[in-house]
């Protein structure tokens, strides 16, 4: 008996231990955190209210809590913000369009491929996403196989080209996010007990109907995190509208990167990035209180 | 007439798989293909066939120099990732502790957070406090931002363990050092692997958060970046096809070997 209880009461310290050891554990990765990321964060803040020093060198700035940096900021570049913002919710939709499907075939059609074709999704991330990128660029470009075919059939003109337009940086984009939406959207269709599909059919619902009252709700998570996965990093991004891009289609990020390195102004850039970050927290914030599920960690 | 358009929607579903994974795949195969362009510096023209790019992956200056720097960078963001990651899952994972939900707060944020930003308040930080961009900034910012992902990849797995198999180990008297050595963590192990591969891939493409933190030194991704305007060097589509192949296998390998301990 006493072996007994001894043996029970060390399971159940297994199950849910208490004292210093989780913050043992804890520490040395919150602390580092906390040094590397929060506190950049609020160093950034800090930045984001400074003026030029009054005769001072390319660089110099001092705090002057000058919070019309953020209003200038903004005004500056409305339009970028609008577009990053637009792009972003293109390429979402365009990914989500994508992936659902593929991620229902590879759930529940493919048999014995099923790991096969989950390493080929993550596949083409091994090979580096800027030689990825500039390669839709080549594809695209004049020379590429894509205009000319386009142009025999006459979708579009003899002058019309592909690169350095909207439609070339969100092919791009929809691109190089379809694995971060595709894995979440496996992950959770996957989890799908086939029997309630068919339990569904069984009550007479056609195809459609299943789909929309059994299958979507029931994957509603991995929607929510492919979602979110794929327009964060999309409304940040600046890498896809520089190589495929022009001037015209410049996104916040063009705009952030170009602050801190061409003009130094440090600033404005710093006030950029927070209201970017601050317009994308309030956005998930609202749609995942909307789409209604919490299990996003 | 009829049949093919039958066909089509009964094979809808498969059709659009295989142009998704086509769609995925263009761009690989043609990185690959330019990879035996006969071209010594713009690789935008097929010139025509050659092994010489193979034989000299190094051929073009600076390509294996940005090359070792993104694998030493790789290396060590994967080790401290994983290291401090793992820690922070199995403290989520297997404890009960205060500040819980904080703690999951302060994960989620970074992978909420625009890489542009990350970088941009990394480089701000350095900045302040008169630390010069380069190697070890670059690491720190990756070691950053693989965290969140090594613990939730963990703690996944954490989650996925039978707790029975631990309380078995405990009533066949192995305390609690013993249990974790000799259960918990051989069975979590494939789930740390798979945690690194994902931050070493993380560390090793990464681009945006490298060019804000590396200040002059050339990594991989910044190498291609920056040579993109005057035309890509063909070693650069070698080094990316041979990561590519590497990559694959190191995979394909683990699932054959995670699929024998399985039948055994």
């Amino acid at each position: 008996m006493a072996v007994f209880s001894a043996a029970k009461s060390r399971v159940s310290n297994i199950s849910g231990k208490k004292g210093a050891m989780p913050y043992l554990l804890l520490a040395p990765g919150l602390i580092f955190l906390f040094t590397f990321f929060i506190l950049p964060i609020a160093n950034l803040a800090q930045t984001s209210t400074q003026t030029a020093v009054a005769g001072g060198d390319t660089g110099e700035y001092e705090q002057t809590l000058h919070f019309s940096n953020y209003l200038t900021a903004f005004m500056d570049s409305k339009e970028q913000f609008g577009r990053s913002f637009l792009f972003a919710t293109l390429s979402t939709i365009m990914a989500l369009a994508i992936a659902y499907p593929l991620a229902y075939a590879i759930a529940f059609k493919s048999g014995l491929f099923k790991n096969v074709l989950l390493v080929l999704i993550v596949a083409p991330f091994f090979t580096s996403f800027l030689l990825r990128t500039i390669a839709w660029k080549q594809i695209l470009g004049e020379e590429g196989p894509v205009v000319p075919i386009l142009r025999t059939l006459h979708i579009i003109g003899p002058q019309t080209s592909l690169t350095a337009t909207s439609i070339a940086v969100v092919t791009g984009m929809t691109y190089n996010f379809l694995p971060f939406m595709t894995l979440p959207l496996y992950a959770s269709i996957d989890r799908i007990d086939p029997r309630t599909l068919e339990a569904s059919g069984d009550l007479y619902a056609n195809g459609i109907t299943t789909f929309r009252k059994v299958t979507l709700p029931l994957s509603m998570p991995g929607v929510v995190a492919g979602t979110l996965l794929t327009f964060i990093p999309a409304a940040g991004d600046y890498v896809n509208a520089a190589i495929l891009g022009s001037p015209q289609t410049k996104m916040i990020g063009n705009v952030i990167e170009s602050r801190y390195f061409k003009i130094v102004d440090y600033p404005t850039a710093a006030a950029l990035s927070f209201t970017l970050m601050a317009a994308i927290l309030i956005l998930v914030t609202v749609y995942v209180r909307k789409a209604g599920t919490e299990e996003l960690v | 007439m009829k049949q093919i358009s039958r066909w089509f929607g009964r094979n809808l579903i498969r059709v659009n798989a295989v142009v998704a994974f086509t769609y995925l795949f263009i761009p690989v195969a043609y990185t690959f293909a330019f990879s035996f362009n006969d071209s010594a510096k713009s690789n935008l023209i097929w010139k025509g066939f050659t092994f010489a790019n193979w034989q000299n992956p190094c051929g073009a200056p600076e390509v294996c120099s940005a090359l070792g720097n993104s694998i030493k960078i790789g290396f060590l963001a994967t080790l401290f990732s994983t290291i401090l990651g793992t820690m922070i899952a199995f403290a989520l994972g297997r404890h009960k502790f205060k500040g819980r939900s904080t703690t999951n707060i302060l994960i989620f944020l970074p992978m909420a957070t625009p890489e542009i930003v990350l970088g941009a308040s990394m480089l701000s930080l350095f900045l302040t406090l008169k630390i010069n961009p380069g190697f070890w900034p670059t690491v720190i910012a990756h070691v950053m931002f693989c965290i969140s992902f090594v613990v939730v990849t963990v703690k996944a797995r954490i989650a996925s363990l039978d707790p029975r198999l631990e309380q078995a180990a405990m009533d066949l008297y192995a305390n609690e050092i013993e249990t974790f050595r000799r259960v918990t963590f051989p069975l979590v192990a494939p789930g740390i692997a798979g945690a690194a591969l994902l931050a070493f891939s993380l560390s090793f493409d990464d681009f945006i958060i490298t060019n804000f933190n590396s200040g002059t030194m050339t990594t991989f991704p910044k190498f291609v970046y920056v040579s993109a305007a005057r035309g890509i060097p063909p070693q650069a589509n070698v080094i990316g096809s041979a990561m590519f192949i590497i990559a694959l296998t190191v995979v394909i390998l683990g699932q054959i070997v995670g699929r024998k301990r399985a039948v055994k």
